[in-house]
């Protein structure tokens, strides 16, 4: 099994993170745009620095965020790994996986996409996420862990 | 949805649920109803708002409960049960037969006038995470009990040891039947229990008369603010003090420290008498039975497939006479006591002998162990000590210099237990066994079989990355297991290794 080669997830992860990067950011511009108009102090002392700060997380952070995803379906377990900041680098057998959900939330749909779950009886880490997948290749995912544990292959 | 697969049709829940929910809704919120029409009997107030309000808030709820119903299917498959729920966010659950230990069905007086029941698929992957179907009628409940017993019977026959459950699950906590045989693993006697009480100094009693201080402060408080009484009290003792010298005060100050040592060694008896009087671990068919406790006597029912590690811990004194403690992590869905401790106070023979039971296996004079990475100690240290070292630096040159050695004093100290840390942390790989072993002065060992690991993880902040450590993370039932600051390296050949062993044993065939 070639350990060190991942998956990349759909490239739509990319708008999803921006989307949801945009919709955190709102509270914020705003909150700047209005301390920008009450305070005396020079055009842009306020809003300038903050503009770029967002750009920053809309233009920028996405794309690197995704770049340090991935994930890899062996024949008996699942490889995810994510984190640009802390790394995390998981790995769950298809045989301790109890239950496994596909979730599709809107700004998911929107695209295309959609997130695997599988949950463990572990107390740490009791369930981990794959995110930005094709909502087809997540179904399939499942129908592959799920067969997995049907027919028993590990034991 | 495409994912028609072998899932079978698309259900619902029974429409009448509805009604259930919307009952419960309505009955719940009928105090805030209440609370609400009161608060708007008022002068300023018009009528129709009091009428309305609570018209609105039943809308609320029935509406609610409307949605609530159309958001959730389910689906009843070959090889598993799916649940899906979401209108906007969509979630589809599956869960194959083979990890549903129990199908419980449950009902409320409410959903018992129109026949209906809550059904909870129990899986083994604790509490908040279970799959409910609200409501479904009591036949459909039962078809789907009868559905899931007869597919894991299907998948269970074919190879793989039986699993004998008891229907109902409950195979938990019940205390054994007297008629049981059971046989003694481990007793404490009144002069062992004395012994560990002397170890367990504890200055807990000092929280609590500070809590009850603040607690009844109001009492003193005339007193205490009452200049009168501290002129009186600091008068008398102060002259006192004064004319008797210093030496008066030194030895004052030493009964005082004696006087606290005391109450701590008294209190430290007297709680483990309280807990531990006539500690008693028994073998019985199922697992463990412990009992123990003097005023509240506490029986507890440990089944042995439930054991998922074992941690034999110690104290910095009592380590260099040989006494140590055992506790093992087990299932966290286990609603019994939360405190799993075998022994409490034990030597490492009783220990290996109690642990032997479990088929866990201990560290022994061939187990290779493996050192952490030095630069991770390293790390910290530097974190935590040159932030100090650079306010002891700022102190020098101030006119407060003679401070600047309470710094240098404690990221030494910082330093000194890195280093220490760096000399006791370590772990080594068994034929079957995982074993950690941490801490300062007082070594904790966990022994966790391989085969009980769910996941394992390869954590690393940026600093890690840029020194190429990591920390593994391994997922257990019950319990916490890492091993922190290996090089990453290594970390990726314990998960190669830790992982084979796991993925070759499915979790239905773990032994229980």
């Amino acid at each position: 099994m070639d350990e060190d080669t991942l998956d990349p997830l759909h490239p739509n992860m990319i708008k999803v993170l921006r989307v949801r990067a945009i919709l955190m950011i709102v509270p914020l511009a705003v909150a700047a745009i209005g301390a920008e108009i009450a305070a005396p102090l020079p055009t842009g002392a306020i809003i300038a620095p903050v503009a770029l700060l967002l750009l920053g997380l809309v233009a920028v952070m996405p794309r690197r965020r995704y770049r340090r995803m991935g994930y890899r379906l062996t024949r008996d377990r699942l490889r995810v790994v994510r984190g640009w900041w802390n790394r995390r680098d998981t790995v769950v057998p298809f045989g301790r996986v109890q239950h496994i959900d596909v979730n599709a939330e809107a700004i998911e749909r929107l695209f295309g996409l959609a997130t695997l779950v599988v949950h463990t009886a572990g107390t740490h880490n009791a369930s981990v996420a794959v995110p930005g997948l094709r909502h087809d290749d997540a179904l399939a995912m499942r129908e592959t862990i799920r067969a997995f544990i049907a027919d028993g292959e590990a034991g | 949805m495409s994912d028609r697969a072998d899932g079978g049709a698309l259900m619902r829940t029974h429409p009448y649920g509805i009604a259930v929910r919307a009952a419960k809704g309505v009955w719940q919120g009928a105090l805030g109803i209440a609370a609400l029409a009161f608060g708007a009997l008022r002068e300023d107030v018009p009528d129709w708002v009091i009428w309305t309000a609570p018209v609105i808030v039943v809308i609320a709820v029935v509406g609610g409960a409307c949605i609530s119903w159309r958001q959730l299917g389910y689906r009843v498959g070959t090889d598993d049960i799916r649940v899906e729920r979401g209108l906007i966010n969509k979630e589809a659950r599956s869960i194959p037969y083979d990890r549903i230990q129990d199908v419980s069905l449950s009902e409320t007086l409410l959903s018992r006038l129109f026949g209906l029941v809550e059904v909870q698929f129990e899986t083994g992957a604790g509490g908040k995470e279970e799959v409910t179907l609200a409501y479904v009628t009591a036949a459909e409940g039962a078809r789907l009990r009868e559905q899931v017993r007869d597919a894991r019977a299907r998948v269970s026959g074919d190879g793989g040891p039986a699993r004998d459950r008891g229907g109902d699950g409950t195979d938990g906590a019940s205390p054994p039947t007297a008629t049981e045989s059971a046989q003694t693993v481990f007793a404490m006697d009144n002069r062992r229990l004395v012994t560990f009480g002397a170890f367990e100094f504890s200055l807990l009693v000092f929280a609590v008369l500070a809590a009850g201080f603040q607690q009844f402060e109001f009492l003193l408080s005339p007193l205490i603010w009452d200049d009168g009484f501290w002129k009186e009290i600091i008068g008398q003792q102060g002259e006192y003090v004064a004319a008797a010298g210093v030496a008066l005060a030194i030895a004052g100050a030493v009964l005082g420290l004696g006087a606290l040592l005391l109450v701590g060694f008294v209190t430290g008896l007297v709680r483990t008498i309280l807990r531990d009087y006539r500690f008693l671990l028994e073998r019985t068919e199922k697992g463990f039975r412990r009992r123990r406790g003097l005023l509240t006597r506490s029986d507890v029912v440990m089944p042995l497939h439930r054991v998922q590690a074992a941690i034999i811990g110690t104290g910095a004194i009592r380590r260099l006479l040989g006494w140590h403690g055992l506790s093992f992590v087990s299932l966290a869905s286990d609603k019994s006591d939360a405190s799993h401790v075998v022994a409490p106070f034990a030597t490492m023979a009783e220990i290996a002998r109690i642990v032997a039971i479990t088929g866990i296996d201990l560290p022994d004079a061939e187990t290779r162990w493996h050192r952490p990475d030095a630069r991770y100690f390293t790390d910290a240290a530097l974190i935590g000590a040159v932030p100090l070292l650079l306010i002891a630096a700022g102190l020098a040159v101030s006119p407060y210099w003679p401070f600047a050695a309470i710094p240098v004093l404690v990221a030494g100290l910082i330093a000194g237990s890195r280093w220490l840390q760096w000399r006791r942390h370590r772990h080594a790989l068994d034929d079957a066994t995982l074993f950690g072993q941490v801490g300062l002065l007082s070594p904790e060992l966990t022994a966790a079989p391989r085969i009980r690991l769910h996941s394992v993880e390869i954590a690393q902040g940026p600093l890690a990355r840029m020194r190429g450590y990591a920390r593994l993370n391994f997922g257990l039932a019950g319990g916490k297991f890492a091993i922190a600051g290996i090089r990453l390296d290594e970390a990726r050949a314990v998960r190669a290794r830790v992982l084979n062993h796991i993925a070759a044993v499915d979790f239905a065939r773990l032994p229980r």
